[in-house]
């Protein structure tokens, strides 16, 4: 099964803190950090580790201040299973 | 071989357009210089493929204009003293953002809607910065319409030397006249693209931004400084008259456009009188030539000068001559032209003591 | 340090982080387009300018027209659009961009020109030169923002203020007895023959971006059809004079902002005659 997997990059020094970001992540990973930027403003930070990549929060982003990444990684099957030794030894094959 | 025609100064006006190698003209008709952009319809684009375009008002024909010159192209437009006051927001954007393009005023009376009969009072708008801001055009003033001709390709050549708007300062008279008047062949149209000009930008240089903004003082000031530093350069190399018998002349008589004309025949009335009175012709207003009329005012009695207007000009011509010889005026308004009588009439009242 | 030595340093940095991290190029699915320049937006905190001037660059960029486009800026909020898009540009007088970019398109008609306008400048004192440009459809596409209200200047009633809506120049609220109605400007162009191409976006919600985007990608490609005027009208925020936060300023302009201005196509090449 594939496994989709997400992360943003904030430019902290062009956010602006306007939060509009906060308001459009689905999987509420987005909060208003305590530091100031050197603009004076409380920059948006990821606090969660469930980002699925969706870049709402990068379009509605009016600084264009956020880089979205996303993986889908495809859970290797394995092709053989050694048993009968001291420790099972699993055998997959990277594409 | 010599191509002589029979023209109205308007039409001249817009034959030598075309000729210069026009690449557009955008105009709203007005009195008295519809004939320019009726002209320009009926010819341009057949002939060369200039772009005319007839726009919703003087003020969106100048910022078409505006545009059109950012992409480094021949443009144009012409209109008269009230539409030209419409203008003169979107003139003194293009003369800060130094943008070469030619714009014509065929000057009627005013104040107000005026009249449409030939005048002189826009002096002052066209030679001293109608717009708002320290800026300055390049302005001629043709007497001929042979010259309505002659400077149209004048001013492209010089607006694209300075990067700057040049206008032609003319009059209902002359735009309306018929005279004999040689056509100069005609032109290419341009090919080559100015470096600072917005046609899109490649991969290999900045873009190009067109703007008359600069929120910072010191860069505004910058700004201003080359400007200024411009306009002393044009006035070093650009300054142009015409001399009518002043070499012994007693009396000097200043004029510019038609009235010099009427001027240079005053001055044969005076003449036949015993009177030797010269005519200097200012033909550039913007630069003025205040040294050359200082020098003659070291050899005259005394100066008259006679414009279509209440007297605009004239505070040049004093500041030129700077208190050497007595500097009369006498004009007329509302769109009377002087005749060479009255103009005498008034040398002599107001100079020669009635002498003559 | 020098140039060669950085490089190898960030390489040396992404292989470390490679194991744990998917921030690498290959996996990016979403950045700032390469046609938007560095410079930080002047706006204010959550303002709409920023995701339109993005949203510009992103078709710019995908439609790989950076040499061929030429943008004309307005008087406004918008007046330094020429900071962050890395296109030639110019700079209108307040309400003329539309005459400036059909002088521009007259002479250049084989590029795409474009102007960025705000409801002062476009619906105000620029009406006259939007509805000719619109009638006579010129082949560029306008851009025009709807904030109802005046930015730059802050916070004077705008053509577009809502009826009872509070300025500083309607401190009562707008009475249309005594200040005329909020004009649709975008109703008004759907209606005349010149125009191709009228919707009506916003910028405020994820869905929204994205319909905006098409909507411009839309705007450029039909300049090539020569077939008449584009016009984009989106409707967007002004936290600042709002006097309201962002998020609060998008929550206004669903509820009051998109009922007078319903958002949507008013006229699409393929619903016109035959």
């Amino acid at each position: 099964m594939a496994k989709v997997k997400g992360d943003i990059v904030i430019d902290i020094e062009k956010c602006k803190g306007c939060e509009l970001c906060i308001e459009a992540c689905p999987q509420e990973s987005l909060e208003t950090s305590r530091q100031v930027n050197q603009k004076g403003y409380l920059y948006i930070v990821k606090i969660e580790d469930n980002c699925t990549g969706c870049v709402n929060c990068a379009l509605v982003c009016p600084e264009g201040a956020i880089t979205v990444y996303r993986k889908v990684d495809k859970k290797k099957e394995h092709v053989a299973k050694i048993t009968n030794v001291t420790k099972d030894i699993n055998i997959t094959v990277n594409e | 071989m010599k191509e002589l025609r029979l023209m109205k100064g308007n039409e001249a006006l817009a034959e030598a357009a075309i000729r210069s190698g026009c690449d557009a003209y955008f105009g709203y008709p007005i009195t008295p210089q519809s004939e320019v952009l009726e002209y320009l319809s009926k010819e341009a684009n057949v002939r060369t493929g200039m772009v005319i375009l007839q726009a919703e008002s003087e003020v969106a024909s100048i910022n078409m204009v505006y545009g059109a010159a950012g992409t480094g192209k021949r443009i144009m437009t012409s209109s008269s003293s009230p539409g030209i006051s419409l203008m003169q927001e979107g003139i003194s954007y293009i003369a800060c953002a130094e943008l070469p393009c030619l714009l014509v005023n065929v000057n009627r009376g005013g104040p107000g809607l005026g009249t449409i009969q030939p005048s002189q009072g826009d002096y002052f708008q066209s030679v001293k910065g109608g717009g708002h801001g320290d800026y300055k055009l390049i302005v001629l003033a043709p007497s001929t319409v042979q010259e309505m001709s002659d400077f149209v390709k004048l001013s492209f050549e010089l607006a694209f030397k300075y990067n700057n708007p040049v206008m032609i300062l003319t009059d209902g008279a002359l735009g309306q006249m018929m005279e004999k008047v040689e056509l100069f062949e005609q032109q290419e149209r341009k090919t080559n693209i100015e470096p600072w000009a917005t046609v899109g930008k490649p991969k290999d240089r900045e873009r190009n931004i067109i703007t008359s903004l600069h929120i910072q003082p010191d860069k505004m000031e910058e700004i201003n400084l080359k400007l200024q530093a411009k306009y002393r350069e044009i006035e070093k190399n650009e300054i142009r008259f015409e001399e009518t018998n002043c070499e012994d002349a007693e009396y000097l008589i200043v004029a510019y456009g038609l009235v010099a004309r009427i001027c240079v025949k005053a001055a044969q009335l005076a003449a036949d009188k015993g009177l030797k009175v010269g005519v200097l012709r200012p033909i550039s207003l913007f630069p003025f030539p205040y040294e050359k009329i200082n020098e003659l005012a070291g050899k005259v009695n005394g100066i008259l000068d006679v414009e279509m207007n209440a007297g605009q000009m004239v505070e040049d011509v004093r500041l030129a001559v700077n208190g050497k010889v007595p500097v009369e005026f006498y004009g007329r308004m509302g769109g009377v032209v002087p005749t060479p009588e009255e103009i005498l009439e008034n040398l002599e009242k107001k100079l020669a003591g009635g002498k003559a | 340090m020098n140039e060669k030595r950085m490089i190898e340093e960030d390489q040396h940095f992404e292989d470390v982080i490679a194991e744990e991290s998917i921030c690498i190029q290959e996996n990016i699915v979403y950045e700032k387009p390469d046609t938007l320049t560095d410079t930080p937006f002047h706006y204010c905190p959550g303002c709409g300018h920023g995701v339109a001037h993005r949203l510009i660059a992103e078709v710019i960029s995908e439609l790989n027209i950076q040499e061929e486009t030429i943008g004309v800026a307005p008087v406004g909020c918008a007046v330094f659009a020429y900071n962050y898009l890395n296109i030639d540009m110019t700079e209108a007088a307040h309400g003329r961009a539309s005459a400036v970019a059909t002088g521009i398109k007259r002479v250049l008609p084989e590029k795409y020109v474009f102007t960025y306008q705000g409801d002062g400048d476009l619906a105000a004192i620029g009406t006259a030169e939007t509805l000719h440009t619109c009638n006579r459809g010129e082949n560029v596409l306008i851009i025009f923002i709807n904030n109802a209200t005046y930015g730059m200047t802050g916070g004077q009633m705008a053509p577009t203020t809502l009826p009872n809506m509070k300025s500083t120049t309607s401190p009562f609220g707008r009475d249309i007895a005594t200040m005329g109605h909020p004009l649709k400007m975008t109703d008004l162009v759907a209606q005349l023959p010149g125009t191709y191409y009228v919707t009506r976006q916003a910028v405020h919600k994820p869905g929204n971006v994205r319909k905006a985007k098409k909507a411009i990608m839309n705007g450029f490609k039909y300049q090539k059809e020569n077939k008449g005027t584009c016009f984009i009208e989106i409707v967007s925020n002004c936290p600042s004079n709002w006097k309201m936060t962002p998020r609060e300023s998008n929550k206004w302009l669903e509820e009051n902002m998109i009922p007078y201005y319903p958002l949507g196509d008013l006229k699409i090449p393929n619903v016109k005659e035959n």
